[in-house]
């Protein structure tokens, strides 16, 4: 089976760090031209081949929503081949990493785009049916040599920049295409932070959208209100949610004629996952189960039925929601609870669902000890938690984090949990986790973060500004005694209200992470991904 | 597909008959449009496709020739037909439909007038995955006299208590002072649940409601029900409450039997969704150990509308109102570009013209509408009026805060106050008709004060 995101050798990485640091726009247009010129040779001896196929592309490239499928390079080898053909059409300047779906009408001719599709259609044929008898290590050897020609261009996300006018133009033009709203940023944002997307909770996208909604699927609306209200909030929850609403999606799509579902499903797929990133930007785990889907959707051989292949994606929905979510808990549970003695007082912050089950089967199995929880504004989500514990007869007391440094004398062990797991060892988490961490770490307590392993992201970063999360601002505003001092905060022009989601704890700070693969310290993750990668 | 609108225009307009008994109330003009246009284009706007409408053959035959709603209605109007004199509640008409309903309905009755974002219904009722989620606005006073009634009447007007929770969003009682002995009775487990609880009065029922489809199978079971507001909404908002072993034919069993039909399917999904709620840090209340929702399977929801229009224009007085606001709602010229109007004629800026109509020289016509093919003569004063479609109004009138009706022709000179002059009506010159109706056909002849 092909890999899924190995990169592919020296080539790729010295490509990725020129366009990184170089102008990139010379290296690569030399490379498209290259490209081009090896394309044109292989069109004029497949163009007699083609020419039946290519018509009835002709009738679908107007029909179908979306240009020639951007470099879906991470899912197999072969696509390595469509990744420089699409490269041709014009890559805009500042995307560093990949490209997206930008239309090129006016470069190149239909025809082409057409033809350029069937040939990569045949050849993914071949390359699959070749795959399907075949062992991973023949899988390896159709792949050295392709990659010799093009390199896999990674596919990493995009860095959201919101004061780049630029990106933001094509991302409307993105959702235009996809017939998705754009939704508008809300209230001044703190300059540390302007590229970061900042959203109203009383302006949801759905005012934007028809009400019997028949673009997106009405699952998908559904679960787009519930992350952007808050009522579905949490890794975990995202995700299943997210599982849940994709195998409603599957279960309603039929295939329409002339079409694979293989491919079609994969770009139905895409307006949904745009229209649920503008309702709440997508978790690292949501992004692992989308690229999971995605993945599972791809292999789907062509000659399966419609009905067949239906039931297969969803039991592989089921499948991965109970390996990688229920029984990852089970299995983390487990290994907890070794580090639980009895008499301990452990320290928890927030609403983790995991943090939260261990302490539950922890109880069951009759460990003695009480736990601390600690909250923070403007959340509060330790309530929750709180009421969660003390319902199965757990002792908890209840703090804020002004008060950390106060009760940290009394605790012997912190259990934290995890949004993302990143490659460089970094803990992300909710705000104020790594403060906790620093001062635990000042008072030596030891820090456990629990996470499951489909929480671990390619992703690395070394600060909490890069990349994070901006809340409404307006959460902020409390009301005592009927007044609301920061009413009119908009108004003041020196006033910026900051609501940050997370924050990256170094691995310095963290003792241990448990995943469902076991106990490992902090600077093993980036092996544990490469597992991961080899396993996929 | 998502929702499915239907549309309640069989209703005949009992609260108005003095208007109604000539034309139906669907089709009454409210600044010149069919009443019934209204939520047409409210659900136009939204982005629906189809509508099924359920109205009288009458209606139905109005509705196919009348112009307004044939050009400027781009959805797909489904009209089904029932018994003028079957006396059908709005519950007993949705049990009718139940074989054309295939998902949620969006019930809403033909005498609302909005400018309301439907989108914070509609959202409730998804994010919360709600049985029922309604509108309601806050009522404004009416302003304006109502011709035949001498004074401000103020009838005790039925009062509804309307109990929502500290957040204002989910519906936690409904009652009618009519269905109350003494006092207001609140269930304790309401209280438990929710021990803080807004009760409020002065709030109009918009008549529009988000269902789900097991409530319109529950209602083709349970053929008791037969109002949607009367009796429904209560029933269901009690049902949140209640525990769940109750009498056989209970809409939670509704729910189970509907999913047991692919039992495969939705058993692995409720099973999703509750990891999902189990996982998820959020709950819809605070102080006590429940889970969110206190674990219960119906929920209703209300929109409480602060500000903007909102009419359900089912008596006398809102009709009115309506007609006074109903110019706000869309961008059409006041004076219709087919009317012919002389130049020496005074026609304040909140006044509507209807098509081809004729005013002639020195009439002022001032916070008024004249409907479509009206003629004015000379030297007419109209002021606070409506006038609907086909009247002619001879020279020297003065009109005063009255309604008059379709065909209705109004002599020379005659002297109109705060009246109600019935459909096709002849008013005699010289006549002085002061706050009454006039809708038998009974000629007066220089007469002072007529009463009815």
């Amino acid at each position: 089976m092909a890999d899924c995101g190995e990169p592919d050798g020296p080539g790729n990485k010295d490509d990725i760090a020129r366009s990184k640091n170089e102008g990139k726009e010379l290296t690569k247009e030399e490379k498209q031209r290259l490209r081009k010129q090896k394309k044109q040779q292989k069109k004029h001896k497949e163009r007699k081949n083609e020419k039946g196929p290519s018509e009835t592309e002709k009738d679908e490239t107007p029909v179908s929503l979306l240009p020639p499928p951007p470099p879906v390079a991470t899912q197999k080898a072969p696509s390595a081949l469509p990744a420089p053909a699409s490269a041709p059409i014009p890559v805009p300047a500042s995307a560093p990493f990949h490209s997206s779906p930008a239309p090129s009408p006016a470069d190149k001719p239909a025809k082409s785009k057409a033809e350029l599709k069937a040939e990569r259609r045949a050849r993914q044929e071949t390359d699959r049916a070749a795959k399907q008898p075949g062992s991973s290590s023949s899988g390896i050897k159709t792949k050295v040599p392709l990659s010799e020609l093009n390199p896999v261009v990674k596919r990493l996300p995009e860095h959201v920049q919101v004061d780049d006018p630029a990106v933001v133009k094509r991302l409307a033009k993105k959702l235009e295409r996809q017939q998705i709203p754009l939704r508008s940023d809300y209230g001044y944002k703190v300059s540390l932070f302007s590229h970061l997307h900042q959203y109203s909770r009383k302006a949801p996208l759905t005012q934007l959208l028809s009400i019997p909604s028949t673009v997106i699927h009405p699952s998908i609306v559904r679960l787009g209100l519930q992350y952007s209200q808050g009522i579905v909030a949490g890794s975990n929850a995202r995700s299943v949610a997210l599982l849940h609403a994709f195998k409603q999606v599957i279960r309603d799509y039929t295939t329409p004629p002339n079409e694979e579902l293989s491919r079609d499903l994969v770009n139905k797929l895409k307006p949904y996952i745009s229209f649920l990133n503008q309702c709440r930007p997508l978790s690292a785990s949501m992004g692992n189960a989308i690229k999971y889907i995605k993945k599972e959707i791809s292999n789907i051989p062509s000659q399966c039925k419609e009905e067949e292949a239906k039931t297969k994606l969803l039991k592989c929905i089921d499948r991965y929601i109970e390996e990688k979510i229920v029984l990852a808990a089970k299995a983390i549970s487990k290994y907890a609870i070794e580090k639980i003695s009895d008499g301990d007082v452990i320290l928890v912050y927030g609403c983790s669902s995991l943090v939260n089950h261990i302490l539950c089967e922890a109880f069951e199995k009759s460990r003695k000890f009480r736990v601390i929880v600690v909250d923070s504004r403007p959340r509060l989500e330790g309530r929750e938690a709180l009421r969660r514990l003390v319902q199965r007869g757990i002792s908890c007391t209840y703090v804020l984090i002004s008060a950390l440094s106060y009760i940290l004398p009394e605790v012997s062990k912190v259990f934290l949990g995890a949004h993302a797991l990143l490659a460089n060892g970094y803990v992300m988490s909710r705000v104020g986790t790594s403060q906790i961490a620093l001062v635990a770490r000042t008072f030596n307590v030891p820090v456990l973060v629990c996470c499951e392993t489909y929480k671990f992201c390619e992703r690395v970063q070394t600060d909490s500004f890069v990349s994070n999360e901006l809340d409404d601002p307006d959460d902020l505003m409390v009301t005592r005694k009927g007044k609301t001092q920061l009413e009119n905060w908009q108004d003041v022009s020196s006033l910026g209200l900051l609501n940050l989601v997370y924050d990256v704890t170094p691995p310095d700070f963290v003792d241990l992470v448990i995943t469902d693969l076991g106990m490992i310290p902090c600077t093993s993750v980036p092996v544990v991904l490469r597992v991961k990668n080899l396993d996929q | 597909m998502e929702l499915q609108a239907v549309l309640m225009a069989a209703g005949g307009g009992s609260r108005m008959m003095d208007l109604t008994y000539n034309t139906p109330k669907p089709l009454l003009p409210v600044g010149n449009k069919p009443l019934i246009w209204y939520p047409l284009n409210l659900l136009e706007r939204v982005g629906f496709e189809e509508v099924i409408v359920i109205t009288t053959k009458e209606v139905q035959k109005m509705i196919s020739t009348d112009p307004k709603v044939k050009l400027d209605v781009k959805m797909k109007l489904d009209l089904v037909c029932i018994q003028e004199d079957a006396d059908m509640g709005t519950a007993d008409a949705l049990r009718h439909i139940q074989q054309k309903v295939k998902t949620d309905v969006l019930v809403v009755s033909c005498d609302l007038i909005t400018d309301a974002a439907l989108h914070e219904v509609v959202d409730l009722f998804r994010a919360h995955n709600a049985t029922l989620s309604m509108l309601m606005s806050k009522a404004h006073e009416f302003t304006e006299t109502v011709p035949g009634q001498k004074g401000k009447k103020k009838t005790g007007e039925q009062r509804d208590f309307v109990g929502v929770d500290g957040t204002g969003k989910r519906l936690l009682f409904m009652a009618n002072e009519a269905d109350l002995d003494e006092g207001v009775v609140i269930r304790k487990s309401i209280m438990r649940k929710h021990p803080r609880m807004h009760i409020k009065t002065g709030l109009v029922d918009a008549h529009l409601y988000c269902l789900k489809k097991s409530v319109v199978d529950f209602l083709a079971d349970n053929k008791s029900i037969s109002s949607i507001r009367g009796e429904l909404v209560p029933y269901l908002v009690r049902k949140q409450f209640s525990k769940s072993t109750n009498s056989p034919k209970v809409i939670d069993e509704t729910h189970q039997n509907l999913k047991k039909n692919d039992s495969n399917i939705s058993s692995r999904d409720e099973e999703l969704l509750h990891l999902t709620q189990e996982r998820s840090c959020w709950n819809d209340h605070r102080g006590d150990m429940s889970d969110a929702y206190h674990g219960g399977r119906l929920r209703c929801y209300v929109h409480i509308m602060d500000e903007g229009i909102c009419y359900r224009v089912n008596t006398l007085a809102a009709y009115i109102e309506a007609n006074r606001l109903a110019p706000k709602l869309f961008d059409e010229p006041a004076v219709h570009p087919s009317a012919v109007v002389s130049e020496r004629c005074l026609i304040g800026a909140d006044s509507i013209i209807g098509a081809s109509c004729q005013i002639s020289d020195k009439t002022s016509i001032k916070r008024s509408t004249i409907g479509v093919s009206t003629t004015v003569r000379e030297k007419v004063k109209v002021t606070n009026s409506i006038i609907m479609h086909g009247v002619t109004i001879e020279e020297g009138c003065n009109i005063q805060g009255s309604v008059i009706c379709s065909n209705a022709v109004i002599g020379r000179g005659a002297d109109i106050k705060y009246c109600l002059v019935g459909s096709a009506q002849r008013i005699e010159p010289d006549a002085e008709v002061n706050i009454t109706y006039h809708y038998k056909s009974i000629t007066y002849n220089n007469c002072h004060k007529v009463s009815k």
